[in-house]
């Protein structure tokens, strides 16, 4: 009886102690999420958005071209890295059952797990060694190149959620084999491959580390891809490792609108995904 | 009317399809099939051009010092071309562990809670704020730990652990702030959803019929997880914690940030340090010539050959434990 209370006593504990690793987890979530928005809200404004980072003792000011220059490396990468990923997803799913397939879905897997600050170093050696100058090239480089793996294996799963039946109906028609993948296959996992697009590119946005000696920084607007460009991480990084408290406040509000950014590409994410899959 | 819509639903009546089309080959199905296979090989492209420019950048310094000597030499002077890694391999591998120590428990636990012991209707609560803290860049987590932490760690945890665990050469020391125990912790948050995603994943794995059978015995809830849990998912578990420690030794912004950035080899946790991912992010930019660029390259080298052996190692031991029993511990 004794022995018995003892074990039950053994079992409320652990789960509470289980418990309680849920409300440690949830503590730095909430003190972040609450610290950005009240912090950052403080310094929001509408030229915030617009206009170009103030020099030092200024006031005002903004990260304008920070935003701009985040969208632009983002858009590029999407360029290179978008056909690739989705492309290398779809052979996964419509060839990858075989040794082959199983080898570049393992290698895929392998890749998401490389740090991303050595992905810049290999842009740096792509892109920025030939070029002579750092350049948005190269960020959307380092970036793409950091989104192949990730996107592959997204879609490849999206793509093996399409029932099969609409494979064999298709092919049972005489349509061939190229075009069911195209206007059946494909088209039905449209939805989900835009998912995973915008899931990708939220997580792109918010790279820091390959663009440090890529894309480098920019005080001013740029549209040239030749040229040193501005994001908005790198543009948190150099405000809060400033000596200055009025740039901390900006890193502050960045990071709020960096959070903004991301986290409403990854929910139109999930809006699209709910209203396909239901 | 009547037979029309007759005609239309005896049509639409489910029908066999045929097993599988018949294999027609013709020139547009050829092309579409080696256009896919191009695509794949973008994956196999992407790992070779990774590797042939590393190797390519970093290649000098390695030959310049010598594979042993760079691994080895604790000196970084970069006016006298001096290049050991030994500081940013010490600070990376005690920070991932300060980080492992730190978030295992905690996402082992509350993968258990999520799983075995709280309603359905918590899990689909709390499984959201967990994927959130995944998807919050890390250059954030960096302002947070700068901002929130290190402060915290200066003022009362700092001297308080040196107040207790004095006697530790792991807790003595001046309260900096930045430091080791700064970057441990806040890696520690960073793959803590890692690690319990996975671990979640791979406990969900487990069948329902082992768990049934230690309750039928008898067994408490906790008595069922250690005996059959458990033991069950210990390779998927251990799959997920390299996982994480993958993830944190390659993190680099928020480590930049709290990790106080000396090139030094010290006991203390207080102190400040290195990692690998940090120096070559403070100093590539503006590395001061070929060969010092070169040594960050061979730097980025050490660190994606570790990263990837033990992501290959981790995706192996995941995958095992997906797939089915593996030994069911005595």
């Amino acid at each position: 009886m004794n022995s018995l209370m003892a074990r039950r006593a053994v079992n409320w504990i652990m789960t509470g102690l289980c418990g309680l690793a849920l409300a440690i987890a949830l503590v730095p979530l909430v003190s972040l999420l609450w610290l950005v928005i009240s912090r950052g809200l403080a310094g929001l404004s509408w030229s915030f958005f617009t206009a170009l980072p103030a020099p030092v003792g200024e006031t005002g000011g903004g990260v304008g071209n920070a935003i701009a220059g985040t969208l632009y490396i983002v858009g590029i990468a999407c360029l290179i890295g978008v056909p690739f990923g989705v492309g290398a997803g779809v052979y996964l799913a419509e060839r990858g059952d075989t040794r082959l397939g199983d080898g570049i879905r393992f290698i895929a897997e392998v890749l998401s797990g490389v740090p991303s600050i050595v992905v810049g170093i290999v842009a740096y050696g792509l892109v920025v060694i030939p070029m002579r100058r750092f350049s948005a090239l190269a960020g959307g480089v380092a970036l793409a190149v950091l989104m192949v793996p990730t996107l592959a294996r997204s879609t490849e799963e999206l793509i093996r959620l399409v029932p099969h039946e609409l494979r064999e109906a298709s092919l049972a028609l005489g349509v061939p084999q190229w075009r069911t993948s195209l206007r059946v296959v494909l088209r039905t996992a449209l939805g989900g491959i835009m998912t995973a697009i915008l899931l990708t590119v939220a997580r792109a946005a918010g790279e820091t580390a390959p663009l440090l000696f890529t894309s480098l920084n920019n005080q001013y607007w740029n549209w040239r891809a030749d040229q040193p460009t501005a994001s908005l991480t790198v543009q948190i990084y150099n405000y809060a490792v400033s000596p200055y408290a009025e740039w901390h406040d900006r890193a502050w509000t960045s990071a709020l609108i960096l959070l903004l950014l991301v986290g409403s590409l990854a929910l139109a994410g999930r809006l699209l995904s709910r209203r396909r899959v239901r | 009317m009547q037979t029309a819509s007759e005609i239309a639903t005896a049509a639409r009546e489910p029908e066999r399809p045929p097993e599988s089309a018949p294999a027609r080959v013709n020139v547009p199905d050829r092309v579409w099939s080696g256009s896919l296979l191009l695509l794949g090989f973008a994956v196999l492209a992407v790992a070779a051009i990774i590797v042939a420019e590393l190797v390519h950048i970093g290649g000098p310094a390695i030959s310049h010092t010598g594979v042993l000597a760079f691994v080895r030499n604790s000196v970084w002077d970069v006016t006298r071309d001096v290049f050991g890694a030994l500081p940013f391999i010490y600070g990376t591998l005690v920070t991932s562990a300060v980080a492992l120590v730190l978030a295992l428990p905690i996402s082992v636990g509350l993968a258990l809670f999520l799983t075995e012991m709280a309603p359905p209707s918590v899990r689909s609560i709390v499984s959201f704020p967990i994927s959130l803290l995944a998807g919050i860049p890390s250059v954030v987590y960096g302002l947070w730990g700068l901002f929130v932490l290190v402060p915290l760690l200066r003022r009362p945890i700092e001297p308080l652990l040196a107040k207790t665990l004095g006697f530790l050469p792991l807790f003595q020391g001046p309260p900096i702030g930045l430091g080791y125990l700064a970057a441990g912790i806040v890696l520690a948050i960073m793959i803590l959803p890692t690690i319990t995603s996975i671990a979640i994943e791979v406990l969900q794995t487990v069948p329902g019929t082992l768990r049934e059978a230690a309750l039928a015995l008898g067994a408490t809830r906790w008595e069922a997880i250690r005996v059959s849990v458990l033991p069950y998912a210990r390779a998927g578990i251990v799959g997920a914690t390299m996982l994480g420690l993958g993830r944190a030794l390659g993190e680099t912004m928020a480590v930049t940030m709290v990790i106080g950035n000396s090139p030094s080899i010290r006991a203390s946790l207080f102190a400040p340090g290195y990692s690998l991912p940090a120096v070559i992010a403070n100093e590539f930019a503006e590395a001061s010539g070929d060969l010092h660029t070169a040594a960050l390259a061979a730097l980025g080298l050490l660190l994606f050959a570790v990263t990837v052996a033990l992501n290959v190692a981790a995706r192996l031991l995941v995958r095992i434990s997906r797939r089915g029993p593996t030994r069911v511990a005595a």
